[in-house]
């Protein structure tokens, strides 16, 4: 779920809104945090839902609380298989708030939880998920409030589906803004990307393909504290490249701040397993999911300082700076090959499908 | 990564463009045509138009197989799958690809039974998996994909599966080679040739195009190195008047091609007395069915297809753009109603076809002099 960021109080109400979504049925795509997602958020949940004129959407929203500011998120987890190499649905259900709170500029500081589980689930399944939850609240620092159980029929629900919601507090000195980038920023990426969609891709055993390779999915959160000290007022900008991956969020970056994203391709790192189930199914990595991955636009003058910080977090050390914000392609991200081509790179449209003939 | 990196080396490349640069001059215009769409894509991809001189022209040819298939071929084998007995099992590439009322992911999310396969082997599988319901395949490609096909038919009967057809859309290169050279407005120096299509049918069936056209082929692997090989072949040929089937993908593409896979392909299909191709009109002997010997697996046999034709809308201009008559941005649709989210036209619903990869890579690329980051 994205979320206006706004400190203003949601406004709904009998004024006349202009809905702007018109695809005749929901489909797979308008949830695989592409383009169709964006037009579902922006076309109908905004304005019905945020008031009239939506602004940026982030990954958590900002209240106001009594004078306090306070980040809240909410994210629901269908993954199948429900575990993987790497990682299960708990663990990720835990840590993918926390990081839409991290990426927030905020530390989770307590979750609820729902479950809604398909009738006929063995039980060890659900008590080795929840164990993973608690391990990986633990791990994270935060606390579970409470939470709903839902139990549907057999064949209504896969298995079990997840849902977090996160209220954490503004780490001191960060704000993440959109327009406050600038050309001449740093693009920073906190390690090789694409590893979590391929090993679900794979496990999923429908494609006769096997490779060493594990989900990242981790809390983002030491590595965001550690930047955050290092050079908080750096940083402009943040975001956890899950669905539609690095592609889809720079470029919404680019849409919100105007300007243009610039690459070098070899400077963003890809272990070569997942390059080469990429290269065997026609994908771009730079549009598979990552779950223990963010991004960071920071100012060019603390792009040393953030780097070192980051390299010094375990999981950090293979952060990179991959490119920087230009004035154009404003609105799009450039990719720039070491051999002089280069390429537009495009949200994602729909689920990335293999690609055979 | 070994036998990606290698071709990828800047060192190399810019040794090649330079070696292009010097072919080329500047006093003529060359006019290439890369038939396959994984070559086209492979251009945008790499950005291969940033290394190339002006005056090299490159035109993107037929070969997407799901760019050239006509709508109501899609109709027609979904309407088969409106039976929920039925699975109807694609690769991923035919997923987007709208029909009259809905691409296959489309009529997924209302209900039908859509499976996303990666080799027709993993639909006789589900076959087995599901003796109880029909699984189609609907097979798309040129003789790339062709003899897979083939296989997977030889096997469903020798195992007597009979819970499994085949809804064929296979097509061949050459019909369509020959149809763009027939073309009277199609005026093109030289053809970088398909590198997959070639592993099956080797170089052998191009050198009517070097010896009848007069026109010289370099049959290419995919690479960026490869790419600028192929053409440096190409313009030492044009330097020299001559024209020759030259095969730079020697690593993949046997001369005489696959024996077997080519014994297979004859074994279950046979040549359609004609075919639609989408943009390029029908083509007489360019695509394959099953043999009468097959019947039991050919969908078009054993349903009751409705052989529902579709015409393109008029203000698309495909087949001008298919022909390289037209740049894909000069067509009238492109990037207003025809996207890649919503496809009006056969090139923008595949990565592989040339709107495509001209809206994803290209599109929007504005004219940036210094691109280095700093």
């Amino acid at each position: 779920m994205r979320f206006l960021e706004t400190n203003s109080p949601v406004t709904t109400g009998a004024r006349s809104v202009s809905i702007r979504f018109r695809d005749l049925q929901i489909e797979m795509a308008h949830g695989a945090g592409g383009k169709a997602g964006r037009r579902l958020v922006e076309g109908l949940f905004a304005p019905l839902l945020y008031g009239n004129s939506p602004g940026p959407l982030g990954d958590a929203g900002i209240v106001d609380l009594g004078g306090t500011q306070v980040a809240i998120t909410t994210d629901s987890f269908v993954v199948k298989p429900v575990s993987f190499p790497g990682g299960s649905i708990g663990e990720l259900a835990i840590n993918g708030t926390v990081n839409d709170l991290a990426v927030s500029g905020a530390k989770a500081e307590v979750l609820v939880v729902t479950f809604v589980l398909e009738a006929g689930l063995p039980s060890s399944v659900l008590e080795a998920e929840v164990r993973a939850m608690a391990k990986a609240a633990q791990a994270a620092g935060v606390r579970i409030a409470g939470g709903d159980t839902k139990v549907v029929e057999h064949g209504k629900a896969d298995q079990m589906y997840i849902s977090t919601t996160g209220i954490g507090r503004l780490i001191q000195g960060i704000t993440i803004d959109p327009a406050s980038v600038r050309p001449g920023d740093k693009i920073l990426l906190s390690g090789p990307i694409g590893d979590h969609g391929i090993t679900i891709l794979l496990a999923r055993g429908e494609l006769d393909m096997e490779a060493d390779l594990r989900s990242d999915t981790r809390s983002v959160l030491p590595m965001i504290e550690a930047l955050a000290q290092a050079a908080a007022t750096g940083i402009r900008w943040m975001r956890d490249p899950t669905r539609g991956g690095v592609a889809t969020s720079l470029n919404e970056l680019a849409r919100d701040c105007g300007l243009g994203i610039v690459l070098q391709e070899e400077r963003i790192p890809v272990h070569d397993a997942v390059r080469g189930a990429c290269e065997l199914l026609g994908l771009d990595p730079l549009h598979i999911a990552n779950e223990g991955q963010f991004l960071a636009v920071v100012a060019p003058e603390y792009a040393d300082v953030a780097m070192n910080a980051l390299s010094l977090v375990p999981g950090g050390e293979a952060a990179q700076i991959i490119g920087e914000v230009r004035e154009q392609p404003a609105g799009s991200v450039l990719i720039t090959t070491s051999y002089g081509g280069s390429r537009i790179i495009d949200m994602l449209v729909g689920d990335p499908l293999p690609r055979i003939c | 990564m070994r036998f990606v990196d290698e071709f990828r080396k800047p060192e190399l490349i810019s040794k090649a463009a330079e070696e292009i640069r010097r072919l080329a001059g500047t006093d003529r215009h060359y006019r290439m045509m890369e038939v396959c769409g994984g070559h086209t894509h492979a251009i945008y991809r790499f950005g291969l138009k940033d290394i190339l001189p002006e005056n090299i022209e490159l035109i993107h040819g037929p070969g997407c197989p799901v760019c050239v298939l006509p709508m109501g071929r899609i109709d027609d084998g979904l309407s088969i799958a409106k039976d929920p007995n039925v699975i109807f099992a694609a690769f991923g590439d035919m997923m987007r690809v709208p029909g009259t009322l809905g691409s296959p992911l489309e009529h997924k999310a209302r209900g039908m039974d859509v499976r996303i396969v990666y080799s027709p082997s993993d639909a006789l599988k589900l076959a087995r998996l599901n003796p109880d319901r029909h699984v189609l395949f609907f097979a798309i490609g040129f003789e790339t994909t062709a003899p897979s096909t083939a296989l997977t038919i030889l096997r469903a009967k020798a195992e007597g599966i009979h819970n499994f057809t085949v809804f064929c859309n296979h097509v061949t290169i050459i019909p369509a080679i020959r149809a763009i050279l027939d073309s009277p407005d199609m005026r093109l120096d030289a053809f970088i040739g398909p590198g997959h299509v070639s592993t099956v049918i080797g170089c052998r069936p191009y050198e009517w195009i070097a010896k009848d056209a007069g026109k010289p082929i370099a049959v290419s692997g995919f690479e960026p190195l490869d790419m600028l090989q192929s053409i440096v072949m190409l313009l030492h040929q044009l330097k020299n008047g001559e024209a020759k089937v030259e095969n730079q993908y020697k690593r993949v593409v046997p001369w005489e091609g696959n024996r077997a896979a080519l014994k297979a392909m004859g074994e279950v299909f046979q040549l359609r007395p004609y075919f639609e191709w989408r943009g390029l009109g029908f083509i007489s002997q360019s695509a394959l069915r099953l043999r009468d010997s097959y019947a039991e697996f050919d969908a078009e046999q054993r349903f009751e297809v409705p052989g529902i034709r579709v015409t393109d809308p008029r203000a698309a201009q495909c087949g001008e753009v298919l022909k390289g008559v037209l740049k894909p941005h000069q067509c009238k649709l492109f990037g207003r109603e025809c996207t890649p989210e919503h496809p009006v036209g056969a090139l923008m619903v595949s990565s592989e076809g040339s709107c495509a990869a001209y809206f994803n890579y290209e599109h929007r690329k504005t004219a940036l002099t210094q691109l280095s980051v700093a």
